[in-house]
């Protein structure tokens, strides 16, 4: 085939792809800007009044200031708890004479199986009998919960690919097997780390079940419980709702861009031969 | 400063048994290299001993102190590590100040050691590079200076010197034999390369499937090979060996590709046959004739010329041996030479259990 045809196919392609994946969410930011009147017609397809009433609104009207920090720290703590708690057992089962490792993940990974709807009932008792309802911790503690898996898998990965030599390398320069792990292991891992890090905050930024159970009031509701809720007159106000996610999705694309190339970055290039 | 002693040491990994029986003491002081093929269990010897790998049975002891439970740290070992294994996130100078900066070495201390090993390894203007900027011999060297600039109990080194280009390996050997010769410190070497292993180390062991074949001194080994492995390992290029038949066994009389040939033994062949070992260096081959030992005809195979002199490949009757050739004589392929043997240079060994006679 002509080898420009096959340049132009695959732009082509590539372009489609990002249409119908950024779709949804172009489409939110142009219902954002319609005046509500606009907003359930078609045609027009594009706004033909621009607004910016929407976004001033959600600010004004509801506390969604508030919603956005407990959105924040029950996503950056859940981050981090995952990251620590995650990197130690990936560290256990990837570098140390542990037995049974593969049993030990496979039922690490039987535990995010569970379809949380399933769960959700238990853990509202046990949530309640700890008096931890309508606070950060309850979110905190679940989604942690159901992130491990996630975490623990892809750092053992990312673990197991530092060659051994230059763990037994550190241990006979001198460190403790703790010493190998946070000196050595974890710099090494970082791109394994930043993108655990992306998608446990992603998943908690963005869960809904949970949070809509045991959140009552905003001293705790997060973000999408928070725009679901949000008090509409007489109709439902899809403006504010479009409005709303497309600030909140903000943060998100900043984060990935920020650690997109940590996350791609080869470090372990040059540590043994070859 | 330590003497390593091997009690009765076994490792398997899993079933497979790697060393079988490993009964051993390197000196105090000594430097003791392990030379054998590849997979003959030399990588796993140095990690037995640095701690990185616990052994299956048996003890190990660093003067009269059994080791085994003790970890790398408390062992005191410095490692040469036969794939680098740099610290891909740090510079030449973080990398080499690494162990100093382990063990709490105030910043002044470590700046001078690292330029003094900086400055033996040849590295000084590349301290600020990261590994992967690295070529393989330069990356090697980066590995023996982080091993160096430390005083342990003792050195283990695999292959430290494999990736170097033929001068800068010289020069390194003479470093390492000037660092030891200084330094004292008992220091357990693996090589491949035979003139490393002579030249380095007072004593060596060679390796066959985790079994030690034979361990003594350079010339020990050399000159009384106690088997085919080790006279076919030591030594290059290897040695010759011809299958001959006995034809007398009191006084011994053997027939070597049309020879008769007597030569010294220390105890008689059972069978009818033996296997001869002659090193290229001591089949001389020339197109003069030169009467002396042994001589016969045969024609030229092959001619690598290597300098001082050439090796020689020659068809001689039904076989084909290696041999030494003046540089001088040019000899076409397939022409006509005059080989000669040394007579009092043929090894003779058992065909079936492989025991020189
Ligand atoms: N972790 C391991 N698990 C299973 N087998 C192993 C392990 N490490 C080494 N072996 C086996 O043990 C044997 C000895 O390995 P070792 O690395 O000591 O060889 P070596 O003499 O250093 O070889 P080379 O010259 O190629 O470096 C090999 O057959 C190898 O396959
Ligand atoms: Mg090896």
């Amino acid at each position: 085939m002509n080898p420009k045809f096959k340049v132009v196919g695959l732009y082509l392609l590539l372009a489609l792809t990002i249409l119908y994946c950024s779709g949804p969410l172009l489409w939110q930011f142009i219902t954002s800007l319609k005046p509500d009147a606009e907003i359930v017609r078609i045609p027009p397809l594009l706004p033909q009044n621009t607004t910016v009433d929407h976004y001033v609104s959600i600010f004004k009207g509801h506390p969604f200031l508030r919603i956005i920090l407990n959105s924040a720290v029950v996503a950056a703590s859940t981050t981090l708890l995952s990251l620590i708690i995650g990197s130690l057992a990936a560290f256990g089962l990837a570098r140390l004479n542990i037995r049974y490792k593969a049993l030990i993940l496979g039922f690490v990974l039987s535990v995010s199986m569970f379809p949380p709807i399933a769960t959700v009932s238990p853990l509202y008792l046990i949530i309640r009998a700890l008096g931890l309802r309508d606070t950060w911790w309850a979110l905190i503690i679940t989604y942690t919960t159901f992130s491990l898996p996630l975490a623990i898998w892809i750092l053992t990965n990312f673990f197991r690919e530092i060659p051994d030599e230059i763990y037994r390398a550190a241990r006979v320069d001198g460190c403790s097997p703790f010493q190998a792990f946070y000196k050595i292991i974890l710099p090494l891992s970082a791109p394994g780390v930043f993108a655990t890090a992306v998608l446990v905050f992603i998943f908690s930024w963005n869960e809904f079940l949970f949070a809509l159970t045991f959140t009552s009031t905003t001293a705790s509701r997060t973000i999408p419980v928070g725009i679901a809720l949000f008090p509409g007159l007489h109709e439902v106000p899809w403006g504010d709702i479009a409005a709303a996610s497309v600030v909140v999705t903000i943060p998100l694309i900043v984060l990935i861009f920020a650690f997109q190339r940590r996350i791609i970055e080869g470090l372990t290039a040059g540590a043994v031969k070859g | 400063m330590a003497r390593i002693r091997f009690e009765n040491l076994r490792k398997a990994f899993k079933d497979v048994v790697v060393i079988p029986r490993l009964e051993l003491t390197i000196h105090e002081g000594e430097f003791f290299t392990f030379v054998g093929p590849s997979g003959c269990g030399k990588s796993t010897i140095l990690n037995i001993i640095a701690g990185l790998e616990p052994a299956t049975e048996g003890k190990i002891y660093f003067d009269d102190k059994v080791v085994n439970d003790l970890s790398p740290k408390e062992r005191d070992v410095a490692m040469v590590f036969q794939s680098y294994a740099l610290y891909p996130h740090m510079t030449v100078y973080e990398n080499m100040a690494f162990p100093l900066k382990m063990k709490k070495t105030p910043k002044k201390i470590i700046e001078g050691d690292v330029e003094r090993v900086a400055s033996i390894i040849g590295l000084k203007e590349l301290l600020q590079r990261r590994p992967k900027e690295l070529s393989g011999g330069q990356r090697q060297r980066v590995a023996l200076g982080r091993a160096i600039i430390r005083k342990p109990k003792v050195f283990l080194m695999d292959e430290p010197l494999s990736n170097l280009d033929a001068r800068l390996r010289v020069e390194m050997r003479a470093e390492l034999k000037r660092l030891h010769q200084g330094l004292r410190i008992t220091t357990v070497y693996v090589t491949h390369d035979q003139a490393e292993a002579m030249s380095l180390s007072d004593r060596l062991a060679i390796l066959n499937r985790g079994e030690i074949q034979q361990c003594g001194t350079p010339m020990e080994i050399y000159q009384k090979p106690l088997n085919i492995f080790v006279a076919g390992f030591i030594g290059s290029p290897p040695m010759n060996f011809f299958r001959c038949a006995v034809k007398r066994h009191q006084p011994l009389e053997i027939d070597l590709n049309g020879f008769n040939l007597s030569p010294c033994v220390e105890s008689m062949p059972q069978g009818d046959s033996v296997v001869a070992g002659i090193r290229p260096e001591d089949i001389i081959v020339s197109e003069q004739r030169i009467e002396k030992d042994i001589e016969d005809t045969g024609n030229v195979e092959l001619v690598e010329p290597v300098g001082s002199f050439s090796w020689v490949d020659v068809r001689w009757g039904g076989i084909k041996a290696r041999g030494i050739l003046d540089v001088k004589e040019k000899p076409a392929i397939g022409g006509h030479v005059m080989i000669r043997v040394k007579k009092d240079k043929v090894f003779l060994f058992d065909p079936d259990s492989g025991r020189r006679l």
